[in-house]
């Protein structure tokens, strides 16, 4: 096999998730445009963006954590958090523009904790993790367990102003999804640290023995996620204009599944964000799709497990075949 | 002292001395009250028999996910599979499915069983023949777990009103709750084959190298393949004492974040999550100390929202005591870094 043939050929494997990932939603987006009126819009795809810019934050920042072969399961736990305390400072007379980078900084301070404990203790992520949502939630609760409506001028600003074009409205929050999205891409790309996170995900020991900086990529990349849920849970909070400590439970498992849907590897070392991005806009339609139908809600779980499914046997299929491409050119190690 | 050492070296060791300490803190703080156990109807009363008995579905979960963890998987379908059981239970119950089984308890229970165990297949199916990784696996029946139960309910809460059904949490033998004889015999089943028979070898050698196992002759496929599958009927278990504890089917909250704790329960305990060495009896300690912290909380007039907070800092101190990093960082301060680097455990 020629050089020239065996990289195409790994092109194409590293790109065949995103490819059906983006024909998935183009499909399933089509399928609803066909079979509802009106259900072809640009408002249609604005709401997309609308109700998931939260969910988009939040599973960006979770794909760098399962780009090192991690798992962080305290992100909604973080983002409740993040609504309840702003939601009570702001009712104590805090101002926004303190509250909102209060509440950043305790997420990626938070995320650097559990991040710190997993690479020096050698501890399981999911059980750090495990133990930080339960410690969040534990803390929303201790705060209030009863909703805190979120009266500040700044906020409401937010969750009321929209950005008009061609007839569909987005609002203000959805650029800031906008921007972490580019911001990631940009950080996994083109940057250092990016193809580190790669390369600890691919094989920690390999990356570890090149001098890599394993201990700091992997603390950062919890820190990453920790941020990315506090700004979900500020962006969360536009939205909902409240802050209840039984917010967006199990949120995690979606934004995971999004990211599996997007192509990536739960073992590390392949996916992007903006696969991650289109993953969550999927869930989205089905969702649309599910109220359009006028079926109950549950539907939309066993549709996205179904499709979860379906996508994990594609994911099962590729990597088998990028194996015998690696063991092409060298023997794959146990 | 010699002694204490070489049962240190027990796995069930530490988790024991926690939940001891745990049970005496109580005891002292409630002045004595915490140890009480009153004898009414020929019934026992007390605290320690809440413990038991509200701790028998996370012993249950705990007895079969200790299996799944020492085969280095993972099950968190558990919460979801619990859901399911107990909607095909109280349904049948109910006679809003299959009336002609004419509301029969026995026959709500075995499909129940069958539903989990059927649950419990898949996800083996998915681990060990299409080779995908657990957590990812079992994550497919979690979220579609609760919509399927709802599909067998309608999504409607079903109450029942069946003693029979009821004594499933709430019957006693010999004074004894009814739930704490499930989980004797299934654990009882549980030891039989792992101490009595190869399959606890196989266990511990499929989670130690999967590979070499394979070459050793072992089928590592059917053995994961059993795991899941036990896994998925300890599930459904504990999903009939939910709903029979809560007399009804609650697709949404019955056994929500179950699969978590369980999880908790067998790292207390001090399983690998990673496979190979596994204790059945230091996972079901490992669930007592879930359960006493949880009712240690509420019984020291503690606002049960912390009870979170509290298990979050348990946790993450018994995972750093586990930590062979962790103690060896603290050696080297409190005996000023003169000890030797202790070999690190596979």
């Amino acid at each position: 096999m020629s050089e020239s043939v065996k990289t195409t050929k790994r092109f194409r494997i590293r790109n065949m998730s995103l490819l059906v990932t983006a024909l998935l939603f183009i499909g399933l987006f089509t399928a609803g445009s066909v079979a509802y009126d009106r259900f072809l819009s640009l408002s249609t795809f604005c709401n997309l963006l609308n109700d998931g810019s939260y969910m988009m934050i939040a599973s960006i920042g979770i794909t760098f954590v399962l780009l090192t072969g991690g798992i962080d399961i305290s992100i909604s736990s973080t983002i409740a958090f993040t609504c309840v305390f702003s939601a009570f400072l702001l009712r104590s007379g805090v101002p926004a523009g303190a509250v909102i980078p209060l509440v950043l900084l305790i997420g990626l301070l938070f995320g650097a904790l559990m991040g710190f404990m997993i690479h020096s203790y050698r501890l399981q992520p999911f059980i750090v993790t495990l133990a930080g949502q339960f410690f969040m939630r534990g803390l929303c609760a201790v705060i209030s367990t009863e909703s805190i409506p979120i009266t500040d001028d700044f906020y409401k600003k937010m969750a009321l102003n929209k950005i008009a074009f061609a007839g569909a409205k987005i609002y203000y929050y959805v650029l800031i999804a906008a921007a972490v999205l580019l911001g990631a891409m940009f950080v996994l790309k083109f940057t250092r640290f990016g193809r580190t996170v790669y390369a600890v995900g691919g094989n920690e020991l390999s990356a570890s023995l090149m001098g890599l900086p394993v201990g700091r990529t992997k603390v950062a990349v919890y820190a990453i996620s920790g941020f990315c849920a506090a700004l979900a849970g500020v962006v969360f909070s536009f939205y909902t204009l409240a802050g209840y400590s039984l917010q967006n439970v199990g949120l995690e498992m979606d934004a995971i599944s999004s990211a599996v849907i997007g192509g990536t590897l739960l073992t590390g070392g392949v996916g992007t964000v903006i696969g991650t991005t289109v993953g969550v806009m999927i869930q989205g339609v089905i969702q649309t799709i599910v109220t359009y139908q006028n079926l109950n809600t549950w539907w939309t779980k066993v549709f996205s497990a179904a499709l979860l499914c379906l996508f994990i046997v594609i994911q099962r299929i590729l990597a088998g075949r990028s194996e015998k491409i690696k063991d092409g050119k060298l023997e794959k190690s146990a | 002292m010699e002694k204490i050492k070489k049962l240190s070296k027990y796995q069930g060791f530490w988790p024991v001395v926690v939940l001891l300490a745990i049970l005496l803190i109580n005891g002292i703080v409630s002045g004595g009250a915490f140890f009480e156990i009153k004898i009414v109807d020929a019934h026992l009363y007390g605290r320690l028999i809440d413990i038991l008995r509200n701790g028998s579905k996370l012993m249950l979960l705990a007895t079969g996910m200790t299996f799944v963890l020492a085969t280095g998987g993972t099950d968190i379908s558990v919460g979801s599979v619990m859901a399911i059981s107990g909607a095909v239970a109280c349904s049948v119950v109910d006679g809003r499915v299959l009336p002609g089984a004419g509301q029969s308890v026995q026959t709500a229970i075995l499909l129940a069983l069958l539903g989990g165990m059927l649950c419990g297949a898949w996800n083996g199916f998915l681990v060990s023949k299409v080779k995908i990784q657990p957590i990812v696996a079992t994550m497919i029946l979690m979220v579609a777990g609760r919509g399927i139960a709802q599909l067998i309910t309608d999504g409607k809460i079903v109450t029942v009103n069946s003693d029979a059904y009821y004594f499933i949490n709430g019957g006693y033998i010999l004074g004894f709750p009814f739930p704490l004889f499930i989980v004797l015999f299934v654990v009882a089943l549980a030891l039989l084959f792992t101490k009595r028979t190869a399959f606890g070898l196989f266990l511990e050698s499929t989670g130690c190298n999967p590979v070499a196992s394979h070459f050793a002759g072992i089928n590592v496929n059917s053995v994961k393949w059993m795991v899941y599958t036990f896994c998925g009927v300890t599930a459904a278990v504990a999903g009939l004492i939910e709903s029979a504890g809560i007399k009804g089917a609650d697709c949404n909250n019955a056994g929500l974040f179950m699969e978590l704790d369980a999880i908790l329960a067998v790292a207390i305990g001090g399983t690998s999550l990673s496979g190979g060495r596994f204790s059945v009896p230091a996972s079901l300690a490992g669930a007592l100390i879930i359960q006493s912290i949880t009712t240690s909380v509420y019984a020291m007039g503690v606002a049960p929202e912390i009870t979170a907070v509290v298990k979050a800092i348990i946790v993450i101190c018994i995972c750093l005591f586990q930590s062979a990093e962790f103690k060896d960082k603290m050696r080297k301060r409190f005996s000023g870094h003169k000890q030797e680097r202790t070999a690190k455990p596979a």
